[in-house]
């Protein structure tokens, strides 16, 4: 128990780092398709809802194994520059995460621009400010506020999703655990420690979104 | 569409039988999550500490370990633990428990973390009157739990379970790892031998939003009728 403790703790930077890199893609993607997703054009609209009902519909597991195993199969791909990404388990796993949590990400930010209210909007039309500063200096510090219970599920829901890096060879938090398991045999032990740091990762996340929340919150 | 085909020469049956098992395991694991959220849920809404610790203990680490992590778990420490219950009544060969039975069990425990919250929150937000009333009516607590709470909690309980159905659902795809055949799995020994995977991840894809689909209108249906006269 206590021998693994150290080769845990050095695949929990493996997860810290697949974690905070895909967040990190998943809220830009995640905002580009909120935006979309208000768009008033159907097309547009449409294929972000498209986008977020695939993502959300089909388990995280087929979509890491269709960008890791799948695109290496189409000949033309593996001579685009692209491929020097995806042939690395390490970014096709960071994409897959980054596509999905996007999707959920969307979600949570487009219902939190759906419910400003418009008196805001209008107000700040009415004071003769532009429509950009609008978005940016209005609409989008009320969202962040709004969504952000629903984000801090999102990444401790993406943490976990982060163990299935585990299934594409690479060596993350689960992938050491699953290993120290089926070479000592030992799987109480080595789940009491590796749950024990999941569980810690969760607890920090939790309790920070809260801090934020009491921080940028109405009162 | 060759590769479809049904019979020796695709896997066309091959993959509606794994989707019946993804669809039997999430059914199974679903059920296994509610009797565990049967035990819990009480627990959590008693009044005796002791209890809440171990409801919500349930709850937290259920809900902060990875599914994967709990399926290893499982998968490596099932039959052992097993075999150690075995030997205190005196039987010590060797015991393989099935992949289906730990894998639904597994899965089963996740989802009832969820169902456990889920049920919490639809009694709690029961207005208190209506326990008051039923007390006040002499109603026994049995008729008063099936015929009073019960239905105001399945309508305020059903949205938030249809979400736990969807979790559970695309959780199944991780039992893959432990040799069970559901779709995933069927679908890796397909791209294995026809050197396809895009194909037949995709179609792994196309066949869980066909199930989520489905079961959505299903429940939608659900919903309706328990939300009647609201």
């Amino acid at each position: 128990m206590i021998t693994s403790f150290p080769k845990l703790l050095g695949a929990t930077v493996v997860t810290l780092k697949l974690l905070s890199l895909s967040l990190f893609f998943g809220l830009f993607i995640g905002l580009l398709f909120a935006i979309l997703r208000l768009n008033k054009n159907k097309i547009i609209n449409k294929f972000a809802y498209g986008y977020s009902y695939v993502f959300r519909g089909t388990p995280l597991l087929v979509q890491i194994f269709i960008i890791y195993f799948g695109l290496g199969q189409i000949e033309y791909f593996r001579s685009t520059f692209l491929w020097v990404v995806f042939k690395e388990p390490y970014w096709c796993a960071i994409i897959a995460f980054a596509l999905n949590t996007g999707a959920y990400t969307s979600e949570i930010l487009r219902s939190a621009f759906q419910t400003i209210k418009p008196g805001f909007i209008e107000a700040g039309k009415s004071l003769g400010i532009s429509n950009k500063i609008i978005f940016y200096k209005i609409q989008i510090p009320i969202a962040i506020r709004q969504s952000l219970p629903a984000y801090g599920n999102e990444i401790i829901l993406m943490m976990k999703g982060t163990s299935l890096a585990s299934t594409v060879t690479l060596m993350d938090l689960t992938g050491v655990a699953k290993y120290i398991i089926s070479t000592t045999f030992k799987p109480i032990e080595v789940f009491i420690v590796a749950g024990g740091i999941y569980l810690f990762m969760t607890f920090i996340i939790h309790n920070s979104i809260k801090f934020l929340e009491k921080k940028y919150g109405y009162q | 569409m060759e590769l479809l085909a049904f019979g020796k020469t695709g896997w066309g049956d091959e993959l509606f039988i794994a989707t019946l098992m993804t669809i039997a395991v999430s059914i199974t694991a679903m059920l296994i999550g509610f009797l565990f959220a049967l035990i819990f849920t009480p627990l959590k809404l008693s009044k005796n500490k002791f209890f809440n610790l171990i409801a919500n203990s349930y709850t937290t680490v259920i809900r902060g370990v990875p599914e994967l992590l709990v399926i290893y778990l499982f998968f490596f420490g099932g039959s052992g633990a097993v075999m150690f219950v075995a030997s205190i009544f005196g039987y010590n060969e060797y015991i393989e428990i099935n992949a289906f039975i730990t894998g639904s069990f597994a899965i089963g425990i996740i989802s009832g973390a969820y169902s456990t919250e889920v049920f919490r929150g639809a009694i709690q937000s029961i207005d208190k009157g209506q326990f008051e009333a039923s007390q006040v009516l002499g109603l026994k607590r049995f008729v008063y739990f099936f015929r009073v709470i019960m239905p105001q909690m399945l309508r305020l309980a059903i949205p938030n379970l249809s979400n736990v159905w969807q979790i559970t659902l695309k959780d199944t795809s991780l039992i893959s790892v432990t040799g069970l055949v559901e779709i995933m799995r069927q679908s890796y020994i397909a791209a294995g031998s026809t050197r396809d995977p895009l194909f037949f991840y995709s179609f792994a894809a196309v066949l869980y939003l066909l199930l989520t689909f489905l079961s959505m209108k299903l429940i939608n249906r659900l919903e309706i009728k328990y939300s009647r006269g609201f």
